[in-house]
């Protein structure tokens, strides 16, 4: 069973539907209690870091997702839930993320934003373990829309996209994985990265593919 | 280097997808759930519904329907038309609508830009602007294109950015449903003039046109629909072109 955290973010259901599609069974999250049982975590998000973070603590949250990651057991982080695993972000002064990872998400310096559309996700080496498994390794196109993201380089990095400039699209630190784009809307591609993330957590159905 | 896009768009009524020229002459041309999953298929980079119904009683299937496509739709989707505030917006979000268009309700609230932008985010909020050639200028206007606000597109289009507003979906009056054409000069000049992306809309006859306006009109995405409607372009082919034009796209 894998885990959506409800948090009031928003656009909960294009991941539930993602999962339902690939034959996940899966259970909305929304207190600290609903963590009891789950093979693995997706942490979606859309709008404000600040606000986002605020939300997860008072759902009493953010303490039960910093046990989750330390405990390395399988974790998604999905657009503002991948920079929900940093420190900061210059999106709000003063606010907090989970820290899990070292780093500071800032503002996109692009021609124009927000970034909104499909570009390349060039992976790194073989650090992104098997999140970007039977996917070309030389990048594929996926879709994004944000104004912020995580600068490259970073220690957590796996891949790089170049908006310009050139920023981090996702990380990976054991088995807590962070996109800064969607792969619930990233077509065959975005699907396959689920599809790993799932196969991961142990968390796909008897006979699903 | 992010890609262009190229988006179906569907125009709906009464939870179902009408065909027609200029709003006039509609007939059923289906269901909008199975039509998403086809150009989703065919390689659309991002789907628009737009309601187009004429009463309450009409727009009412529009919830039910966007939870449909949500669940089918491996790509994006904005919905649009007749979105008045934000309790709708959230319901629309909840139900996986990815962006919503706001058009008449911004040129009557135009705070409502920034109250949707600081609840859902910018990246959810596109202004529609419905532009009219009016001298060597072009005229917002609204309700479809009936009513003239005496405002000029360029200038909306800049206030709507400072406002909130995370894209503009420019739609050329004048070319709309023409097939000769988008309206170049009109892109390029609110492309120019804001720094968020521009959806070219109106006139698209060939895929030709859809690169002319992403390489000369500046826009970030072409949105088409009676041509892909009557299946005489599909997508892939549409992406072909563009590609040869030497436009970036998803393949």
């Amino acid at each position: 069973m894998i885990g959506v955290v409800d948090y009031g973010a928003g656009n909960l259901r294009n991941v539930q539907a993602a999962l339902a599609r690939l034959g996940a069974p899966w259970r909305s999250v929304a207190a600290p209690d609903d963590l009891n049982g789950l093979a693995g975590l997706i942490l979606p998000g859309v709008g404000q870091f600040g606000a986002a973070a605020r939300r997860l603590r008072e759902a009493g949250l953010d303490g039960a997702l910093r046990g989750w990651i330390r405990e390395d057991r399988p974790f998604l982080g999905i657009c503002l839930g991948m920079q929900l695993l940093f420190e900061s972000s210059e999106e709000e002064r003063d606010s907090r993320g989970l820290g899990a990872l070292e780093g500071r998400v800032t503002r996109l310096q692009a021609e124009r934003l927000p970034h909104i559309g499909w570009a390349v996700v060039e992976p790194l080496r073989e650090a992104a373990g098997s999140m970007f498994e039977m996917l070309p390794g030389d990048g594929f196109f996926a879709y994004f829309a944000h104004s912020f993201a995580l600068p490259a380089p970073s220690p957590a990095a796996v891949a790089h996209t170049t908006c310009p400039p050139s920023f981090v699209s996702a990380v990976r630190s054991g088995r807590v994985w962070g996109t800064q784009f969607h792969p619930e809307k990233s077509g065959a591609e975005g699907q396959r990265i689920l599809a790993n993330f799932i196969a991961g957590a142990g968390a796909a159905r008897e006979g699903a593919r | 280097m992010r890609a262009r896009r190229v988006i179906p768009c569907l125009d709906i009524r009464g939870g179902r997808v009408v065909k027609g020229v200029k709003f006039r002459d509609l007939r059923d041309a289906g269901d909008p759930v199975e039509r998403a999953r086809a150009y989703d298929r065919d390689g659309a980079d991002e789907v628009c519904l737009l309601d187009i119904s004429a009463s309450h009683e009409e727009r009412r299937p529009l919830l039910d329907l966007v939870r449909r496509v949500a669940d089918e739709l491996t790509v994006p989707f904005t919905v649009g038309g007749g979105i008045r505030d934000l309790d709708e917006m959230r319901a629309l979000l909840m139900a996986g609508a990815d962006r919503v268009s706001l058009g008449t309700a911004a040129l009557d609230d135009p705070g409502l830009l920034g109250r949707a932008a600081a609840s859902f985010g910018s990246q959810f909020v596109i202004v529609s602007i419905d532009a009219l050639r009016s001298g060597g200028r072009w005229e917002v206007t609204s309700h479809g294109g009936r009513r003239r606000r005496g405002r000029e597109a360029v200038e909306w289009a800049r206030e709507a950015e400072r406002l909130g507003a995370g894209e503009i979906l420019l739609n050329a009056m004048d070319a709309d449903g023409t097939r000769s054409g988008y309206d170049i000069p009109l892109t390029r000049a609110v492309a120019r003039s804001v720094r968020i992306p521009v959806i070219a809309s109106g006139g698209a006859g060939t895929p030709a046109d859809m690169a002319r306006v992403l390489l000369e009109g500046e826009a970030d995405a072409a949105l088409a629909a009676s041509i892909f409607h009557d299946g005489s372009v599909s997508i892939r082919e549409a992406k072909r072109v563009l590609g040869a034009a030497g436009v970036l796209v998803r393949p």
